[in-house]
């Protein structure tokens, strides 16, 4: 895991964070130097009453990439995101920012750096309930002294951003949970930040709009390429998200790295029980375990043909396409064979127009449905139709249970 | 019988005597300088509220109360108690005291916000403050006025000084409060994008506790018009005059008429203030 503690190599490095720590009470300093550091947070809380929450944490972070602190509520992962703009202060390490410690910086300097550098995202939203939405999104430039009139504009583009348009003048508690949240959203990107770092923003919200909101932001981020920092207690949530991962436990975390490895290959048993949860049928994607046929059938090919083709690969069926490579149906050997008997010279008319099809982005628990009702394999295309692969029915319980053995086995 | 021992005997009132000697030898001064100014505000006040026409002031009333209580009729019976005081014929009395009441409020607010502000933002101060305001609750109110006595005089100021002594902890505990109870997480997020301590308590969470101070400005107005009275037998003139001198005389119909009056006063400024506050409330929830 130490080959992924550092963010890739081709990447700028935006933020780069060295030992930190973190100890709420009056002994942290003492803490810190006696051998008291490496005992458990319960041991260290009924010695000295002080609360150990982060714990020697170091990694860096590349520009524009999406990198997710996960862990469950007492890791420390809210407290280490609020360390970040010293919302709280650490009690020993160093923050980088674009090489600059931002720790050492005085009361002015860490204005001007959350005026302009970070934008933050809250749980419970943190609105202003006396503002109107347009007001809650300027606020970070009014707080700067922007002039009233460039910071409604600068709002108002956030607003549309975000896809609030026409709820600039409504107060927050006139909106949804999903709605606030874009608020919040908005707020934190009319600054223009470099880095958004975002305190388990959709947790509030309920699932189908937490899904919405997760799609919303991979989008938004394509757009914006924005660094940012995510924190979440939902491995799903990270998984879907995140270009890296970072699990804490205690306070410290265990592992880094990009989400198959965490999956694949978990660092310890913490991270291992977290992601059996991860069933691989919510993790794994019909498009990562399709197989390319060994043979497809053209349309202007001829019923005989089209039967060598099936006894060369040694198979009762295969797919047909168009010269485009466009899926237009399943052939299968008895339907030729009945064509052949009939004398007909159109492959047309021995094969089955709808076959089930999935596109590559499915989840593998999405496609048992599927699997139910095919008695053939289930062909992938994408967006456009086009025929990418196919799934043999087997293959999608062999790859469920091989992820399974891969996890318990280690 | 038992006897308390009389080496336990503190002097407390003879520590208090002297104090306030010593304050009138060195500040009579400022004491004077302060109390011009009070007398000046009062009397201005008091010209401005005679000055203006009767109907004038009832129809203002009548309207405002309409304006904020969402309701004709509140209007209507709001301008009908202001037109029974006067029918009382204590027009001019009523008016004096409400310059009193308006004066002694507005010094509280003057002083009592920035300390409810003081002890929001400091834990020392709101140590210090609040048994100091517990005190100056449960102290009966002629008790303020043998100091006002003595540090003005006789007349409209002293009366305003006990006034304000007794009316002003509401509206320094409801600012302390209103403050304190602005959600962390609002405070929060305003630090988070760079707020400094004046704007977060210019921007968030003085507008948060307004609802919380208006509170806090009706029970002191309430407050200062029930010190009225008291504040009479100093030298206040107005409502509260009229009500002692019956009591002197054992007039009844005298002391109810003028006691009626005060309740009348305080309906009409308890009900609007009281509007305010909710109007405040409701602007913030929707």
């Amino acid at each position: 895991m130490e080959h992924n503690n550092q963010a890739d190599q081709a990447g700028e490095i935006c933020l780069e964070v060295n030992g930190l720590w973190k100890i709420f009470g009056k002994k942290a300093a003492d803490i810190l130097d006696s051998d008291l550091r490496f005992e458990s947070k319960e041991t260290i809380l009924e010695k000295t009453g002080n609360v150990m929450a982060v714990r020697d944490v170091s990694f860096s972070v590349a520009k524009g990439e999406f990198f997710v602190i996960m862990g469950l509520s007492g890791s420390g992962k809210s407290t280490l995101i609020r360390m970040l703009l010293r919302l709280i202060d650490s009690t020993r390490g160093s923050i980088r920012v674009n090489g600059e410690d931002i720790l050492k910086y005085n009361k002015k300097q860490l204005r001007n750096f959350r005026r302009n550098t970070t934008g933050m995202v809250f749980q419970y939203f943190g609105l202003f309930p006396h503002r109107t939405v347009l007001d809650n999104v300027a606020y970070g430039l009014k707080v700067s002294g922007v002039s009233k009139e460039e910071r409604q504009t600068r709002a108002q583009e956030a607003i549309e951003t975000v896809g609030l348009k026409s709820w600039e003048d409504y107060h927050p508690s006139a909106l949804s949970g999903g709605m606030r949240q874009r608020v919040g959203i908005a707020r934190a990107l009319t600054i223009n930040p470099e880095i958004l770092l975002m305190d388990e923003p959709f947790s509030g919200l309920d699932p189908l709009i937490r899904r919405e909101m997760q799609d919303e932001l991979i989008e938004l981020q394509d757009r914006v390429q924005k660094t940012i920092i995510f924190v979440t207690h939902d491995l799903h949530e990270a998984l879907k998200l995140g270009d890296r991962i970072a699990i804490m436990r205690d306070g410290k975390i265990v592992q880094i790295g990009i989400p198959e490895d965490v999956i694949t290959s978990p660092a310890d048993d913490y991270v291992r029980e977290f992601v059996q949860d991860a069933s691989p049928a919510k993790v794994l994607t019909a498009g990562g375990i399709m197989d390319q046929p060994e043979a497809l059938l053209y349309e202007w090919q001829g019923p005989k043909a089209a039967i060598r083709t099936l006894r060369d690969i040694k198979e009762d069926y295969a797919f047909m396409v168009n010269r485009t490579r466009s899926l237009l149906g399943l052939v299968t050997l008895n339907r030729l064979k009945t064509v052949i008997q009939n004398n007909g010279s159109s492959l047309k008319k021995a094969f089955t127009p709808d076959p089930p099809t999935t596109n590559p982005d499915t989840i593998l628990e999405d496609l048992f449905p599927i699997a139910a009702e095919a008695d053939y394999p289930i062909a992938v295309v994408d967006e456009d139709g086009k025929f990418m692969g196919e799934i043999q029915i087997s293959s999608i319980f062999e790859n469920m249970i091989q992820d399974k053995e891969a996890v318990t086995d280690e | 019988m038992s006897e308390f021992p009389r080496f336990l005997n503190i002097p407390l009132a003879d520590w208090i005597d002297t104090f306030m000697d010593w304050v009138l030898t060195n500040f009579s001064g400022v004491f004077d300088a302060m109390g011009h100014a009070l007398l000046m505000m009062l009397l201005n006040l008091e010209r401005f509220f005679l000055l203006i026409p009767w109907w004038l002031v009832v129809i203002s009333v009548g309207i405002l109360a309409w304006r904020v209580m969402h309701k004709w009729t509140m209007g209507v019976v709001m301008a009908l108690l202001l037109v029974l005081v006067g029918s009382f014929g204590y027009w001019k009395l009523a008016m004096m005291t409400l310059a009193l009441t308006t004066s002694a409020v507005v010094v509280s607010l003057a002083v009592g916000i920035p300390l409810g502000i003081l002890m929001a933002k400091s834990d020392l101060a709101e140590t210090i403050i609040r048994p100091i305001l517990d005190a100056m609750q449960t102290m009966p109110s002629f008790v303020y006025l043998i100091p006002a006595l003595m540090l003005f005089g006789l007349g409209k100021v002293p009366a305003l000084f006990a006034t304000l002594i007794y009316a002003v902890p509401p509206v320094i505990r409801l600012t302390n409060v209103g403050i304190r109870q602005v959600s962390k997480d609002t405070i929060e997020a305003a630090r988070a994008f760079g707020a400094s301590p004046r704007q977060i308590l210019f921007d968030v969470q003085m507008p948060l506790a307004v609802p919380s101070i208006m509170v806090g400005i009706n029970q002191t107005t309430m407050m200062a018009l029930a010190m009225v009275v008291v504040a009479s037998m100093i030298g206040a003139r107005g409502l509260g005059l009229e009500v002692l001198l019956a009591i002197n005389r054992i007039e009844v119909g005298r002391g109810f008429e003028a006691g009626l009056c005060i309740v009348f006063l305080a309906i009409i400024i308890d009900r609007i203030t009281n509007a305010m506050a909710t109007q405040q409330q409701k602007g913030l929830e929707s």
